[in-house]
């Protein structure tokens, strides 16, 4: 009845790897995030935050475009994105049914599927081939991105709200889309927002399809219709060039794009995490 | 003055404007306007890839001169450095990220694998820009110092993979960015999987005898072997489409040499690093036929990714 020996070697050794992978990509991890934190946290002044890029050769100056540029693009996407992921959501968790909204499941999934280089190019044939780079060019790009996601993330919170508290609704007499607007959205609310949370951290690091949409540009960028630089395309552009100094604004950057990205991911997980612990599963 | 309705039955008029029909009109026309949109991003690929389908035809997919000068253009450089290096990021993340997965979900206690998995799908939301700045600023100049030692241990003739000179930028580099960052998807997608094969399995093997090991590698895993197979389609999706990190560290040099040592370049990079300075129609139309390709290539294996995850019966949640 004993084990023999090589069945307990083999048992040991593999069960020791498969720890040892863990490890190593939670290591990973640690690495990624520490290196940049150093090497961004020593890159960082308050330049950063206030100054447009300089020249190559003068020291000092700041991404204040990038940060700015960025968050014009990423508020433009989402005013895209999300409306029409949720209200396509709520179409297909609440009215939908058959074969239509089966087509638009595949072809939602399939949307999410495309690189982002590739939705690049289709806002690039489409909008910047007429009207030239744009913040709204990137916006676009970056909205068509977070439709599928928004989309996905809304029918799940939404089939997850109970059947009976719709028929209660519709019960007292509210009518479909006041049940939906009333009981049914606000029962999700928890799971929504982090949804649009975890959607708006992806996008926000998203940089291969801005290069050939809102392109890049050395100072502000006044209104929506010019190019304009944003933090991931500097990141890009930075780390690439030969100057150390530029290298080192690129750590700096990076280390404010994570930082951000990060705490949104963060802090959407918890929403969910919190709401869960309170339904019984 | 006014008319009176059977009750029970609300006017058309009042149902428009209690915006019943309206809400469900607009959100009608978004869950549309989805098909529109994908019909359209093919449409316009289709449409702007018109000049250099129709004068390469299916040798651009054979050709390897990338000459934009003189207006020759051939993808096969670029698919030939995007298989391999998918190829080979997924040799290197699979076993990696299998492994992770089988202890975050047999051995880990849960409180344990839940924090875990929280880290790693944490690394799988880090920017691919990021990983790329990484990758270019301290990747590519460790492995500068370090693979010149081990090459010249094979002496003057190096097997093929190991030939040619080496400046870091390189197959290689591009290879271990992209196998960081898939890993997670497999680790988080395989373990989700695991998780779901039945307890009773487990059980039964364990009670025959077998070691935990046994229990997990000849029943747990060929259960849940579709759903991880699923996971390295889902993962070798995203390789294919990674362009920031790639485009980063990979050299960007339309050559076939066979060798991981030389630069490359892959599909998804060649675009990002040429379309905006591509001058002339045949330049620009060939980069979005090689856009084109892509497109089709990733739908392919997305579709197969999500019918395999479907056909282990678990519903993939991560994204």
């Amino acid at each position: 009845m004993k084990l023999s020996f090589r069945r307990k070697a083999v048992n040991a050794v593999m069960l020791a790897l498969t720890g040892v992978c863990t490890v190593v990509a939670v290591g990973l991890l640690f690495f990624v995030l520490g290196y940049l934190f150093v090497q961004g946290g020593f890159s960082l002044s308050w330049d950063f935050f206030t100054k447009l890029p300089v020249p190559v050769g003068e020291m000092g100056g700041g991404m204040a475009n990038a940060l700015l540029g960025s968050a014009k693009v990423v508020l433009l996407a989402t005013c895209i994105g999300v409306p029409i992921g949720f209200l396509a959501g709520v179409y297909l968790a609440e009215y939908a049914g058959g074969a239509y909204a089966s087509v638009i499941r595949f072809v939602t999934d399939l949307l999410n599927g495309i690189p982002s280089i590739v939705i690049g190019i289709f806002v690039y044939t489409m909008v910047v081939a007429r009207y030239g780079f744009s913040t709204y060019s990137g916006g676009i790009a970056l909205g068509i991105m977070m439709i599928p996601i928004a989309l996905r993330s809304t029918e799940e919170f939404l089939r997850s709200v109970p059947g009976a508290l719709r028929e209660g609704a519709m019960a007292l007499g509210a009518t479909k889309s006041r049940t939906i607007a009333t009981v049914v959205v606000p029962a999700a609310m928890r799971g929504l927002i982090s949804g649009m949370m975890l959607n708006l951290a992806r996008v926000s690091g998203e940089t291969a399809p801005l290069l050939f949409t809102a392109f890049g540009n050395q100072f502000w960028s006044p209104g929506w219709a010019q190019p304009t630089a944003t933090l991931p395309a500097m990141i890009y552009a930075y780390a690439v060039s030969p100057y150390p100094d530029w290298h080192r604004q690129a750590w700096a950057a990076g280390f404010v794009l994570l930082t951000m990205v990060l705490f949104i991911n963060i802090t959407a997980r918890s929403i969910v995490a919190s709401g869960s612990s309170h339904k019984s599963r | 003055m006014h008319e009176i309705r059977p009750q029970g039955r609300i006017s058309f008029v009042r149902r428009v404007l209690s915006g019943d029909n309206m809400a469900q009109t607009v959100a009608f026309i978004c869950a549309t306007l989805i098909l529109v949109i994908t019909a359209a991003l093919v449409f316009e690929l289709w449409v702007h890839s018109a000049l250099s389908r129709e004068k390469f035809g299916f040798h651009f997919l054979a050709t390897s001169t990338w000459d934009p000068v003189a207006g020759n253009f051939g993808a096969l450089p670029f698919i030939y450095g995007t298989v391999v290096t998918s190829a080979l990021a997924l040799l290197i993340a699979v076993p990696f990220g299998v492994g992770a997965a089988i202890f975050l979900a047999e051995l880990a206690p849960p409180k344990l694998s839940d924090a875990m998995t929280f880290l790693i799908e944490l690394l799988a939301a880090v920017p691919s820009v990021i990983i790329g700045l990484i990758g270019f600023l301290v990747l590519v100049p460790l492995l500068s110092a370090v693979v010149p030692p081990i090459k010249d241990l094979f002496g003057d003739h190096p097997p093929f993979f190991f030939s040619g000179p080496f400046y870091g930028t390189s197959i290689l580099a591009a290879c271990l960015v992209l196998s960081v960052m898939i890993a997670p998807y497999i680790i988080s997608v395989s373990r989700e999987v695991l998780l779901a094969v039945p307890k009773d399995l487990r059980e039964a093997a364990l009670a025959l005898g077998a070691t935990r090991w046994e229990t997990t590698w000849q029943v747990v895993v060929p259960h849940a072997r579709r759903g991880i197979m699923g996971s390295v389609f889902l993962a070798l999706a995203r390789a294919l489409g990674e362009t920031m990190a790639v485009t980063m560290v990979v050299g960007g040099t339309p050559k076939i040499t066979g060798s991981l040592l030389s630069a490359g370049d892959s599909m998804a990079s060649v675009i990002a690093s040429q379309l905006t300075e591509a001058v002339g129609n045949m330049y620009i139309s060939s980069l979005i036929e090689v856009g084109l390709v892509l497109f089709g290539i990733s739908i392919v294996l997305n579709a197969a990714a999500r019918l395999m995850i479907l056909a282990t019966g678990t519903q993939e949640t991560s994204r």
